[in-house]
């Protein structure tokens, strides 16, 4: 067994974060996948994975609202919660331990933006 | 403000002397900095050491515990240690007192502490299975695009405008920008202190580490996923730790003038034998040191294009070295790229944030005397445990005293807040009550 395992390990379909509950933290996956759900009235529609390396739970960081979404481990996950106190701390003394978090949501801005000019192109047509 | 008149630019060269946390992220964060900023750096890391080879051959001499604050901040820069790096995940602590002991649960309920070997190993490892925290840092640093020159560097000259280094084996000259990053226990410092300079290595003080190989299982079963802190009222010992490290446990020792008689008085004392197994000599360790600590800050650790970082510069007391490593080579990286390499921009951009560090510094110094007054007194340790206790019993008491014990001893939180927490009139009424109860007897 490996001792040296730092987070917290999620079973397959453990719930890390729930939709509509307050956050204080964000996630950075260390190990596995896990999937963001958005909860509808009609049910679930899943709106990405997210793999080793990549965080999840960010916009409680910068938004006072709840979690937008549900995350859930898809298969055995292991995370690390980055709590936001530190975080902001942390911050404040270094505004470049931000790049690798706006470099990440400029990406998935960027992903987004590519998906809506696809569902308007498909709606035209 | 006018721009800096000595710049790094397009093809500019730096020499990091020492390859240890404070220099591999040095590299690292002024390389990462530099393409961001479109500037191509090139960088020498001086370092004659192999830290794939275990002590002292590999070592950089520590505890090697990796504090909750900066696996978070690592893993916010998109920097996650493998497990092939980490030992042993903390996620607790055990306070031993000669009243009892007391288990302490991390506020996070999270493994968020990791316990490293700066290098290969101690001495006699039969197989080394793992990569050492320093060795991990410096191939991440290559990865960037440093270059790693093994050998140790001999003086240091000014060349007009440029910087020459001479090590063994070589000459380069042309560095626009030296970077000190050897630490408080190498001989390099002393090539920084003449006649000329104004640079004044920092004050030390000697502590202990002592390795002991007692293999997995026995590690696993007799100290868990825990740091072991104890409080014992020995003389001149201020405060001493045992570290889980997969098959080996690390006993760090704090305190003045440690020698023998003192690591003989701790390392026999029940609490401490009562932890490990039955079969375990105390005199007979695998690997140990006396390194060097400093206390207190470098004068002037900055010139025309030269800079000194890590514990040459400043360091957090007593705890969370390597932490203060990232946050000083971070600090003085974001300087050279985006301010400038004279003097005058570390002391405006630079300083202030070691300035930070030291101010902090002297909360801790507070903190730690207390500490040293309470742990002399039988009642004041009862009460101390006892508090921890009651707050770990019930989950609606919130957990002043284990919140700032946990803090102090794993250097999770700056000294101030600490400070600030033991002033709060809750805990100043709870822990005096204590005190009541436990002086007469409770």
């Amino acid at each position: 067994m490996e001792t040296g395992v730092l987070g917290k390990i999620y079973h397959d379909a453990e719930i890390v974060v729930k939709q509509g509950e307050k956050g204080d933290c964000f996630y950075v996956i260390q190990d596995g996948l896990v999937e963001v759900i958005e909860e509808t009235d009609r049910g679930e529609v899943q709106l990405a994975l997210r793999g080793e390396g990549e965080f999840f739970g960010e916009m409680s960081i910068f938004e006072q609202q709840v979690r937008s979404a549900t995350v859930r481990a898809l298969g055995e996950a292991r995370v690390l919660t980055i709590d936001k106190k530190n975080f902001l701390r942390r911050i404040h003394e270094d505004p470049s331990l931000a790049f690798h978090l706006i470099q990440t949501l400029s990406s998935r801005i960027r992903e987004l933006s590519a998906e809506v000019a696809q569902i308007r192109a498909m709606k035209e047509y | 403000m006018p721009e800096s008149s000595m710049r790094l630019e397009n093809g500019s060269q730096i020499a990091v002397i020492g390859g240890g946390p404070a220099g591999s992220f040095f590299a690292y964060f002024l390389l990462d900095l530099a393409a961001r900023n479109g500037v191509d750096l090139g960088v020498d890391i001086y370092e004659p050491r192999d830290f794939s080879l275990p002590a002292p051959q590999g070592c950089n001499m520590c505890a090697g515990v990796i504090s909750e604050t900066l696996v978070q901040n690592l893993a916010t820069e998109g920097i996650n240690l493998p497990t092939s790096v980490v030992q042993k995940a903390i996620d607790s602590y055990v306070l031993h007192t000669d009243v009892g002991r007391q288990r302490f649960v991390a506020p996070s309920h999270e493994k968020r502490i990791g316990a490293i070997f700066r290098g290969g190993g101690p001495r006699g490892i039969r197989e080394i299975k793992f990569i050492g925290f320093d060795a991990h840092l410096l191939s991440m640093a290559k990865n960037k695009g440093a270059n790693i020159i093994r050998s140790r560097v001999t003086s240091v000259e000014r060349m007009g405008e440029r910087l020459q280094v001479k090590s063994r084996g070589m000459d380069k000259e042309g560095y626009d920008l030296l970077v000190v990053a050897a630490g408080v226990n190498t001989a390099t410092l002393k090539l920084f202190e003449q006649e000329n300079s104004r640079f004044v290595s920092p004050k030390t003080t000697k502590t202990a580490i002592r390795e002991y190989r007692l293999g997995t299982e026995s590690v696993d079963k007799h100290f868990g996923d825990s740091l072991h802190v104890f409080l014992l009222g020995i003389p001149k010992l201020d405060f001493a730790m045992i570290v889980p490290k997969g098959e080996y446990v690390s006993i760090c020792m704090l305190g003045k003038d440690i020698d023998d008689g003192l690591l003989q008085a701790f390392l026999t004392a029940p609490e401490v034998k009562s932890c490990f197994p039955d079969d375990w000599h105390w005199d007979e360790p695998d690997c140990q040191c006396l390194p060097r600590m400093s206390t207190s800050a470098a004068a002037q650790p900055y010139a025309d294009r030269i800079v000194f970082i890590g514990d040459s510069s400043v360091s957090r007391l007593k705890k969370d070295g390597i932490g203060a490593a990232y946050r000083s080579a971070k600090a003085a990286a974001s300087c050279a790229i985006l301010e400038g390499v004279a003097s005058e921009d570390f002391r405006r951009y630079y300083v202030p944030f070691l300035r930070r560090i030291e101010l902090d510094n002297n909360f801790g110094r507070f903190i730690f005397f207390v500490t040293h007054i309470l742990q002399r007194v039988r009642f004041t340790r009862k009460a101390m445990l006892q508090m921890v206790a009651a707050e770990q019993l019930s989950p609606d008491v919130p957990p002043r005293m284990s919140n700032v014990l946990w803090d102090t001893f794993t250097g999770s939180a700056p000294y101030l807040d600490v400070f600030l927490r033991i002033l709060h009139p809750a805990f100043i009424c709870r822990f005096a009550w204590g005190l009541v109860v436990s002086a007469m007897g409770g």
